[in-house]
């Protein structure tokens, strides 16, 4: 690593450390009860011992396959959706208010239809992630798809491209990027949703985690499912980001 | 001289929520082979509406325009267009972008043919150092020539240009008017370009349309009296600042025409 990275680095930690030092003020103040904010080296020390003894990878695992398969499937759909509904004009006029009635609703609300129609397998997460990746992604991709200017197809056109080649040439290069935000952003509102999925009865998961240490008021682990949560979305969001600024180098960014 | 496009009696108009607007109106010219034509007019009148049925873009209400004879049906890749928004891939480099038209079926060229048309028109637009960058790192002056190389690469017959060197600086746009002239020089094209300049019109164009506000009929069609090559001391010719005069006037009268057009009724008078 060379003197930019490590001083970015070191940017990019600060805030962590103030939070920290933060959460050891706001215990230490004396205007919250104690027993309601474990301390960081708590949570820490509970952190490995779960990671150790029960076996947190695996509700790790749970959840961020949970959370990939929901995302994979809903932008699999959400691309050609989103790509035809952005690109025929009359097709957006009349699916507009149907994608924003649904994407209003809170997964959550969805969970006792859900659990009528799915069961409480897997595939009843599955199905609210998927609905969660689903409508975000859509709407990213419309959004973007419908700004493209018509410019570069009349170019090439007068190059003498054909459908095809229009469509493997100019269309797709322009598409890539509105695919990748959409990505992000499904990403992002499946982890958030990923709590809200594993409420139905779930074996093993962070959100089943979190759940069932609330019923036995267990702070310290609720904490380290919170915090593993945050993790792992940041981690993935930072890998696709990296994919991103690989895959659209062309783009006229200003990159730091 | 063998006729290369023909504007017969064309009209266009465009149905818009407040009725018909006319745009283009009986308007009959040719271009012959190694025609320079520049249409010049006020702005909004219907230029870039004329060119884009050339190239295929748009199609007349009345009247025909024919390419070698037979009615325009679409694009195609022996009229290249020159757009006024340069309209480069920026998901392309440099050298992509000049070797696009030769990667389609329409004009697929192999490899080391490609490469050989690449460099060409690379060292010729003075864009071997950029070959393999993206768009984003070149000036406007220097997307322009990429845009022009581009479209060299595939070889029209015609090029038409709208407004090409509109956004262009002074200095870089008079570069482009003689870089384009010893283009044309070596490769001999016809050319219809659109521009606002009366000078850039008469310093590359071999006759210029002079059009009216809109709805764009044809005012008058001019010769220009200097043969190629050219470079810029025909600039300082008599003739030449004659014949600015001439069409600047020619202009004027149709950018008042037009102000008269556009001002409501409740004020005039
Ligand atoms: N598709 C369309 N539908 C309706 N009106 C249009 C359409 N295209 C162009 N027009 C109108 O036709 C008129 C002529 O447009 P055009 O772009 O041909 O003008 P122009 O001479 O090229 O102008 P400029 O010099 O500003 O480029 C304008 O008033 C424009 O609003
Ligand atoms: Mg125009």
């Amino acid at each position: 690593m060379n003197g930019a990275g490590l001083r970015r680095l070191g940017l990019g930690l600060i805030p962590w450390i103030g939070a920290i030092l933060l959460w050891y003020a706001v215990r230490w103040s004396g205007f919250v009860n104690v027993s309601l904010i474990p301390a960081p080296h708590q949570v820490a020390a509970k952190f490995f011992e779960l990671l150790t003894k029960e076996g947190l990878l695996i509700d790790i695992f749970a959840s961020t396959r949970r959370v990939f398969l929901g995302v994979a499937l809903g932008i699999l759909v959400a691309v050609p959706v989103g790509f035809l509904l952005g690109w025929y004009r009359p097709a957006r006029t009349f699916a507009d208010p149907m994608i924003n009635f649904f994407r209003a609703l809170p997964p959550i609300a969805l969970i006792p239809l859900v659990i009528v129609y799915f069961g409480v397998d897997e595939l009843a997460k599955l199905v609210i992630l998927f609905y969660a990746s689903f409508f975000s992604g859509v709407i990213v991709m419309y959004e973007g798809v419908s700004q493209i200017t018509p410019l570069y197809i009349r170019v090439a056109q007068t190059l003498g491209a054909n459908q095809a080649e229009i469509f493997r040439k100019v269309i797709i290069p322009l598409t890539v990027p509105h695919i990748l935000t959409a990505l992000r952003v499904a990403l992002g509102v499946a982890w958030a949703t990923l709590v809200a999925s594993e409420l139905i009865a779930a074996q093993r998961g962070l959100g089943a985690m979190i759940q069932n240490a609330s019923t036995y008021f267990l702070l310290d682990v609720i904490y380290v499912g919170i915090i593993c949560i945050g993790l792992i979305a940041l981690i993935m969001d930072l890998i696709l980001r990296k994919i991103t600024a690989r895959l659209l180098i062309w783009q006229d960014r200003a990159i730091a | 001289m063998t006729k290369r496009a023909q504007f017969d009696k064309v009209s266009l108009s465009f149905e818009t929520p407040k009725g018909r607007l006319n745009v283009v109106e009986d308007v009959s010219y040719d271009i012959n082979d190694g025609d320079f034509i520049a249409v010049i007019g006020p702005s909004g009148c219907g230029k870039t509406t004329m060119m884009s049925m050339l190239a295929g873009f748009q199609k007349p209400t009345t009247g025909k325009v024919l390419f070698d004879g037979r009615p325009v049906a679409g694009p195609g890749p022996e009229r290249g267009v020159i757009f006024q928004e340069y309209g480069v891939f920026p998901w392309l480099t440099v050298k992509q972008n000049i070797a696009f038209g030769l990667t389609l079926k329409a004009n697929h060229a192999a490899t080391a043919e490609r490469d050989a048309i690449c460099d060409h028109y690379l060292d010729l637009m003075g864009l071997s150092d950029f070959a393999n960058s993206y768009p984003k790192h070149l000036s406007g002056g220097m997307r322009q020539r990429l845009a022009i190389a581009r479209a060299y690469a595939v070889k029209p017959q015609f090029l038409l240009m709208d407004e090409p060197f509109g956004a262009l600086d002074a200095q870089t746009r008079s570069n482009m008017q003689n870089l384009l002239l010893k283009v044309l020089e070596t490769e001999g094209k016809t050319v219809m370009l659109i521009t606002h300049s009366v000078e850039e019109a008469i310093y590359l164009a071999s006759r210029i349309v002079v059009v009216t506000a809109r709805p764009a009929r044809i005012k008058e069609i001019i010769d220009v009296p200097f043969t190629y090559p050219r470079d810029e001391s025909i600039q300082e010719r008599p003739e030449f600042a004659e014949l600015r005069s001439h069409i600047r006037q020619l202009v004027m009268d149709e950018y008042r025409a037009q102000q008269a057009q556009m001002r409501p009724v409740s004020f005039s008078e």
